[in-house]
């Protein structure tokens, strides 16, 4: 990494646009006005619709396809199957065990065996239909437990399963006076982002290359994943990142990538596919499944001494990134507590479900569920309250992980706690607030006014949650970013591969550029492959690596200048600053703006950030396996009708390390949106799956919060600059989704052990209102 | 393809638009985006659920998913490119980016015509009317809050303009 000496602002209040402003999104005016391009909306003239046909069986052999049918229908142009593959045969973002089409056995409902293009949509699924393909259905493995044990086969040549991982940490003997178990699971959680996959692929001519337009997280990792399967050159295949609507994890992977570019090579016509969302349910990785047994022990004050856990999560057919996802659930097993003493086993395993990968929180969310769901266990044991049982416990900057990794950031666990405490409660009272003297509004009620509760029955809950997150890649993984920054005529240009996915970086980058360089026109770039990778937008890392490629190129830019305006105008440049809009000479106050200092002259630096290296785990799960920590906070406060099953959150509080808000406004963006994914996860979303078949994808029947469901929340920001991170600010996306899906269902036990003393368990989510009527 | 085609002319943001050569089996979410080129208008889930295709027909709210575009023949059709010129954005959209109601931004334009409807309707809404009237439209990334607070700042901003 180049260093470059770091000089510090003379301004004292921020200006218009910089850091720790809120200036609006480039990209907004032509977002609100439909002008936009996203992926699904990019064609090309001449150009022919693509799809997909996927398996109906969750495990079978192909004993034939016979694709003629499909070649004689008017319109189509060509059908592929695997054996027109070039290249590579199977993808991955880890393991490369995926075929880009099953040619001998078929995994998953949904798993691709074929693909044609056509001159309209219809025609196209008129050729599926036509494809016939000769299957001996086999007897899916749909119990993790089951791929551990090996009672089945295995249903890939790499073996049913994808890791296992254990960490023994101190004395593994050691008991404590109190002990609390319970063993909970989490079910699938899909992504859901908005805007449907899609892509458009331009063949060059001659086939020698192509051009991707694609809605992707991470446009590299795409490139040499399609290079491969494609037998081309990286260089020959370029992508071009389409609009995006959200990705949340699920476009970590690759989906229609390959198909899209196979059927414009081989056609030498420009190709486009869009998933629907039933495909788009079939066509992406989701949050693993997990069961997770957990045992605290503590002192009879309610000190952990020791965590037990066993982990199982089901990767279904394909590893993805199954291996970090564990790794990443079993070293967050204590969440932010202090833990001496551990022995945890993982394992991530292989079924005939549909494959999971990333989803926002990426193994945490599932370990946090168990964790915080046990400290409201321990607090009741011990006889303490839930929010003293956790600051008693709360890490501090320096205190080790079950890893041996000491957290060298900024944790303010203490402070997320007690400022969330200080946080208002809700004003409506419980069943909210009436319409008029005496009248009920029924919309506030629990169930809303369809299944509309009587509002005697209901009962007021509160709950905690609070979390730990890694950000940024682990066990060694060099996730650099790469950034461009251009200075002429007082004018910046940057240039980085960062995927624009909504979260907003397309609006602190210029904040960056205009506090660094005191410039006020920043320009940005296409976002393409014609730079470095920037890594993945993924693991609330794009502001700390990106910002810092950024700030990074940045300021390796003002040095040209200061040496430039140094030699042009006499001056020393290291005593040169920049102050607002002007170079400033910090001992004579001689100055000069910066677009008279860069006229006639152009500045172009390209710059790569890294973090510090991190290392691989040994067989006890001991090493510094993570890069950065950031920590939350949550409360929340639920109403419940005990009797029919129903919750309406009325309240979520929450206070979050950020480190520094570059922009507050985007940050408050990210908690809430990451709080309404936690909120349904919590009480609504699952997919379910039922003999391998998936029998709830459509937005009709997998639920999604709404304006009605997602309650108030309250938010305040911990601002404690991290001194390992570049700009101060740590990564902000996930932490909002993780504790609070336990703070929701720790309320919803609150209110319900308030009706009869015992409440019910609660150990599963989303908790349905099977689960709550007593 | 080969298949059952007509010619009709849809009356959209005020102008006739022919459509040649469409299969009957096209929605007007299709028609829009496909044939006349009108991508503002976002289809997520085809069976209206989310309201990211919504439009206005003759003067209601519709999911364009679940229209048949030549059964909208004859009657007014509003996208949101009809809504204001590129470059003039109404007060809505306007406070739709101050606020920060808008982060990927692919429910946006349907929800810019909800909201447009929805303070036609009720000038002066309430928390509940606001989060009542705009649940057919589903967000995925804001969580709602900014958007709420966008319409808001609107209908507090309309009351002070002369009528």
């Amino acid at each position: 990494m180049t260093t470059v000496e770091t000089r510090v602002e003379t301004s004292l209040s921020p200006r218009a646009g910089t850091i720790g402003t809120s200036p609006t999104r480039p990209d907004g005016i032509a977002k609100v006005q439909g002008s936009f391009e996203f992926s699904s909306d990019i064609s090309a003239d001449g150009c022919l619709w693509g799809a997909t046909l996927r398996s109906p069986h969750p495990h079978a052999r192909i004993r034939s396809i016979d694709v003629s049918a499909a070649w004689k229908i008017p319109g189509v142009e060509t059908v592929i199957t695997a054996a027109d593959v070039p290249g590579q045969l199977t993808y991955g973002l880890i393991a490369q065990d995926q075929p880009v089409f099953a040619d001998d056995v078929v995994r998953y409902v949904g798993e691709p065996i074929a693909a044609i293009a056509a001159d309209h949509p219809e025609t196209c699924r008129r050729a599926l239909e036509a494809i016939v393909v000769d299957y001996e259905v086999l007897e899916p493995l749909l119990d993790p437990e089951a791929a551990i044990a090996g009672t089945l086969g295995p249903i890939h040549p790499d073996g049913n399963v994808i890791r296992h991982q254990r960490i023994v940490c101190g004395d593994p003997a050691v008991t404590g006076e109190i002990t609390v178990e319970g063993t909970y699971e989490i079910g699938m959680q899909d992504q859901a982002f908005l805007g449907l996959e899609a892509a458009l692929a331009v063949p060059d001519p001659g086939g020698k290359g192509v051009e991707l337009h694609v809605a992707t997280q991470w446009l590299h990792e795409d490139q040499g994943q399609i290079a491969a399967c494609l037998d081309l050159p990286v260089d020959a295949v370029r992508l071009v990142l389409g609009g995006v609507g959200g990705a949340f994890g699920a476009r970590e992977d690759i989906s229609l990538q390959v198909h899209t570019c196979l059927l414009a090579l081989r056609l030498g016509r420009p190709v486009r596919i869009a998933y629907s969302r039933a495909e788009s349910f079939l066509g992406h990785v989701h949050r693993h499944p997990a069961t997770i047994w957990m045992r605290h022990h503590a002192t009879a004050g309610g000190e952990i001494v020791k965590i037990e856990a066993r982990m199982v999560m089901d990767g279904g057919a394909y590893a993805s990134t199954s291996s970090a996802v564990l790794v990443n659930a079993v070293t967050h097993t204590q969440g932010p507590y202090r833990c001496p003493n551990a022995v945890v086993d993982g394992y991530a395993v292989r079924t005939n479900h549909l494959p999971c990968g990333a989803m926002r929180g990426f193994g945490v969310v599932q370990a946090c569920f168990a964790h915080e769901s046990q400290m409201d266990e321990l607090a009741r044991a011990c006889g303490v309250d839930p929010v003293d049982i956790r600051l008693r416990n709360a890490m501090h900057t320096g205190d080790p992980l079950i890893t041996g990794q000491p957290v060298l950031n900024v944790a303010p666990v203490e402070r997320c706690i007690l400022d969330t405490a200080a946080l208002p409660l809700p004003d409506a009272p419980v069943g909210g607030h009436p319409m008029a003297e005496g009248v009920i509004d029924a919309m506030q009620l629990p169930g809303g006014a369809g299944r509309t509760a009587d509002r005697s029955d209901v009962v007021r809950g509160i709950g905690w949650g609070v979390a730990i997150k890694n950000l940024m890649y682990s066990e060694g993984f060099d996730d650099y970013s790469t950034a461009r920054c251009r200075l002429a005529e007082g004018v910046v240009t940057l240039k980085f591969a960062t995927s624009e996915v909504g979260q907003g970086f397309v609006t602190i980058a210029p904040q960056i550029a205009r506090t660094i360089l005191g410039v006020d026109d920043v320009r940005l770039d296409r976002i393409d492959t014609q730079v470095g990778s920037a890594g993945s937008t993924s693991a609330s890392r794009q502001t700390w690596m990106s910002g810092g490629a950024v700030d990074l190129a940045c300021r390796t830019v003002r040095e040209r200048m200061f040496e430039h305006v140094g030699r042009i105008h006499g001056v020393d440049p290291l005593r040169l600053g920049v102050d607002g809009t002007d170079l400033v000479d910090t001992v004579s106050g001689w100055r000069l703006s910066v677009v008279e200092a860069t006229a006639g002259v152009e500045f172009d630096e390209t710059v790569e950030y890294r973090h510090p290296e991190t290392s691989d785990l040994d067989e006890n799960g001991q090493g510094n396996c993570h890069t950065a920590f950031a920590f939350v906070a949550h409360r929340a406060v639920v109403d419940v009708d005990p009797e029919l099953g129903l919750v309406k959150v009325v309240q979520v509080a929450t206070a979050q390390d950020v480190g520094r808000a570059l922009n507050p406004l985007s940050v408050l963006g990210q908690i809430e949106g990451g709080i309404a994914q936690g909120l349904g996860l919590a009480v609504m979303e699952e997919i379910v799956q039922i003999d391998g078949v998936i029998r709830n994808g459509n937005f009709t029947d997998y639920l999604l919060p709404t304006f009605l469901d997602m309650p108030e929340v309250v938010a305040t920001l911990v601002e404690e600059p991290d001194p390992y991170a570049p700009l101060g600010a740590k990564g902000v996306g996930e932490p909002p989704c993780i504790s609070s899906t336990p703070a929701i269902v720790n309320a919803i036990r609150d209110a319900l052990r308030q009706v009869d003393g015992v409440g019910r368990p609660l150990t599963r989510v989303p908790v349905r209102p099977s689960d709550i009527c007593l | 393809m080969t298949h059952d085609s007509d010619h009709y002319v849809l009356d959209v943001n005020g102008a006739p638009r022919e459509v040649t050569d469409s299969w009957l089996g096209e929605s007007l979410l299709d028609v829009l985006r496909d044939r006349l080129g009108l991508i503002g208008t976002k289809g997520a889930c085809e069976q209206g659920e989310c309201g990211s295709c919504s439009v206005m027909v003759d003067g209601v709210l519709v999911c364009s998913c679940l229209v048949m575009a030549a059964g909208a023949v004859g009657q007014p059709i509003q996208t949101i490119e009809g809504v204001a010129p590129v470059g003039a954005p109404t007060d809505v959209q306007a406070a739709f980016v101050e606020a920060g109601a808008v982060q990927c931004g692919f429910c946006t334009p349907g929800l810019i015509m909800a909201v447009h409807d929805l303070l036609e309707r009720t000038p002066k809404p309430t928390d509940t009317e606001i989060r009542e009237e705009l649940a057919g439209n589903v967000c995925r990334c804001t969580g709602y809050g900014r958007i709420i607070e966008a319409v808001k700042q609107v209908s507090v901003a309309r009351r002070g303009r002369p009528s």
